[in-house]
């Protein structure tokens, strides 16, 4: 019998073994290499291509974009919220008329292209100019701008009504009825139970609303709207400067990122007491 | 053997204005009277509108299939062991699902235009190259489309349990007959809702690809829209073409997802 008298020395790890070269790693090698040298032709045609002069003079129209996308798109999800709920509820009625019309709203405006819904909107209601100077109207359809967000605000309302609707018909039927034997009123009940829960289920398709439509608002710019793509267009109709659309393409990515990662945030956040 | 293409052209183009909902002899325009500014002829604007709604069509077809094989492999990409595949595959749906549609329209139409210039400038050949619509926005539509369809894919492979895979080994299939055999008829029903949703999606941006002056339906409404002076009948129109195709999608969608849906019928 032998008793060990130490213990034995601490040796380094094995060395790692070379993984053979697989078929989808030489792919993934060469697909990394492409974005690497995309973006490298990127940078390196920004630099050659820079001109103090475009960018004293298209720099702070980009910025102007910025701000004309960020206020479209704010004021009218905010609009479109206001006007989704009266929407939701009617589809949620009993009553088959207001379904019903709840329901052709909200197939219309998600069967057509918004495109189309606001060439309907700016030119085909902006012929009927007589008839609409005479409802006293005509200042808000002879400009562009309340075009393009009555026609987001009016898609926004047919998204987001389907997104409430589904988000308060996922909440269970107990919670409801737990509610009604503790003899809260429907109305109580509506807001402090039902709605809270809702609004967690509805939390991500809401985020996902609003990138579509700070997507969707590019569309615009087909318009005369000035938004960042409406002055991309003006840029590279002036320059054509291919870079023009480049910005564009990056200032778009910032807005949708930063918002995606935002919003993860807040959803890990306020689902916090869900989590096990 | 020219005669034979020409007759089969010919047989083509006879079902093609045949079956013509719009300007066939059962269309809908050709039981208006002649004068009607949608007739169809040199008088009205039907068969320019008809012309429209074809092309819109076929772009929206030809995409698809484009998209679905991309959006296939991506998602491929996406799910696999391999990390700089992952990553190549994240960067490519970050980017096109970050960017509005329509700048992903104009960076392919220009950016191929200039691409190719250079190229032929740096070959010794030095002319103006125009792409072509079409051709651009099924690039564009198709970037698009296979980023989103790989989001919908990829969370269709999760739903499919390791085990149909190992099942698969057991056999002593190669993996990519597992993949045709065992996965993709799964992946198919699993992620139908999903494409279903995606294609309905792409006959509403095909609408964009008038911006850049492709003559499918909405540029033919625009231009008979200024030309007639009646913007506001032919937008309408525009808006409901659209919805009868999104209708009929839905309706023949409905049928393909019980379909695919038929054997868990009872369960």
């Amino acid at each position: 019998m032998s008793i060990a008298e130490t213990l034995i020395p601490p040796r380094p790890a094995p060395k790692a073994e070379r993984k053979a070269l697989t078929t989808s790693a030489l792919i993934g090698y060469i697909a990394q290499a492409l974005w690497l040298v995309l973006a490298i032709g990127l940078v390196y045609m920004v630099l050659t291509g820079w001109d103090p002069e475009k960018f004293a003079k298209y720099g702070p129209r980009y910025l102007d974009g910025i701000r004309v996308t960020a206020t479209l798109v704010i004021v009218s999800v905010a609009f479109g919220a206001l006007l989704s709920l009266p929407i939701a509820f009617a589809r949620m009625s009993k009553n088959r008329l207001l379904n019903g019309i709840a329901y052709g709203y909200v197939y219309i405006f998600r069967g057509t292209p918004l495109l189309a819904q606001i060439y309907l909107l700016y030119y085909g209601i902006g012929s009927f100019k007589p008839e609409l100077e005479a409802v006293g109207l005509w200042w808000f359809f002879r400009e562009a701008w309340y075009c393009g967000f009555l026609s987001l605000t009016l898609n926004t309302a047919a998204y987001q009504a389907e997104i409430l609707r589904g988000a308060i018909q996922s909440v269970p039927k107990g919670q409801r009825e737990g509610a009604k034997s503790l003899g809260i009123p429907d109305r109580i009940a509506f807001r402090k139970i039902i709605l809270p829960q809702a609004l967690i289920v509805a939390l991500r398709p809401y985020g996902n609303e609003i990138i579509l439509m700070i997507k969707g608002s590019a569309v615009v710019s087909v318009v005369t709207v000035l938004d960042i793509m409406g002055q991309t267009r003006y840029a590279f109709s002036r320059t054509f400067d291919y870079q023009t659309y480049l910005w564009a393409a990056i200032f778009y990515l910032l807005i949708v990122e930063t918002l995606r990662h935002v919003w993860a945030w807040l959803e890990r956040r306020l689902t916090r007491h869900l989590t096990r | 053997m020219d005669g034979v293409f020409s007759a089969v052209g010919s047989f083509l183009g006879w079902l093609g204005h045949g079956l013509d909902p719009l300007c066939g002899p059962v269309g809908i325009f050709s039981f208006l009277p002649p004068d009607s500014i949608v007739a169809c002829g040199d008088t009205g604007w039907g068969d320019e509108i008809a012309l429209g709604l074809k092309m819109t069509l076929s772009l929206a077809l030809a995409t698809l299939p484009l998209g679905l094989v991309i959006g296939f492999f991506i998602a491929l990409a996406l799910q696999s062991r391999e990390p700089s595949l992952r990553r190549a595959a994240g960067i490519y749906t970050t980017i096109f699902r970050g960017l509005p549609e329509l700048l992903t329209l104009f960076i392919v139409y220009y950016g191929a235009q200039i691409l190719i210039q250079t190229f032929l400038a740096w070959v010794g050949y030095e002319e103006r190259v125009e792409i072509n619509a079409f051709v651009a926005g099924m690039v564009a539509l198709s970037v698009v489309f296979s980023s989103y369809c790989s989001e919908v894919l990829l969370s269709a492979f999760k739903a499919i349990p390791r085990g149909q895979y190992e099942a698969g080994d057991a056999l002593g299939l190669s993996r990519s007959r597992t993949m045709v055999l065992i996965i993709v008829p799964q992946l198919v029903r699993i992620a139908l809702p999903g494409l279903v949703n995606l294609w309905m999606n792409l006959l509403k941006d095909t609408a964009l690809v008038s911006v850049i002056g492709l003559a499918e339906l909405l540029r033919q409404t625009g231009v008979a829209a200024k030309v007639s002076k009646q913007a506001f009948f032919f937008y309408m129109l525009a808006c409901g073409l659209y919805l009868v195709l999104a209708i009929i999608s839905s309706f023949v969608l409905g049928f393909v997802e019980r379909w695919a849906k038929r054997a868990e019928i009872g369960r």
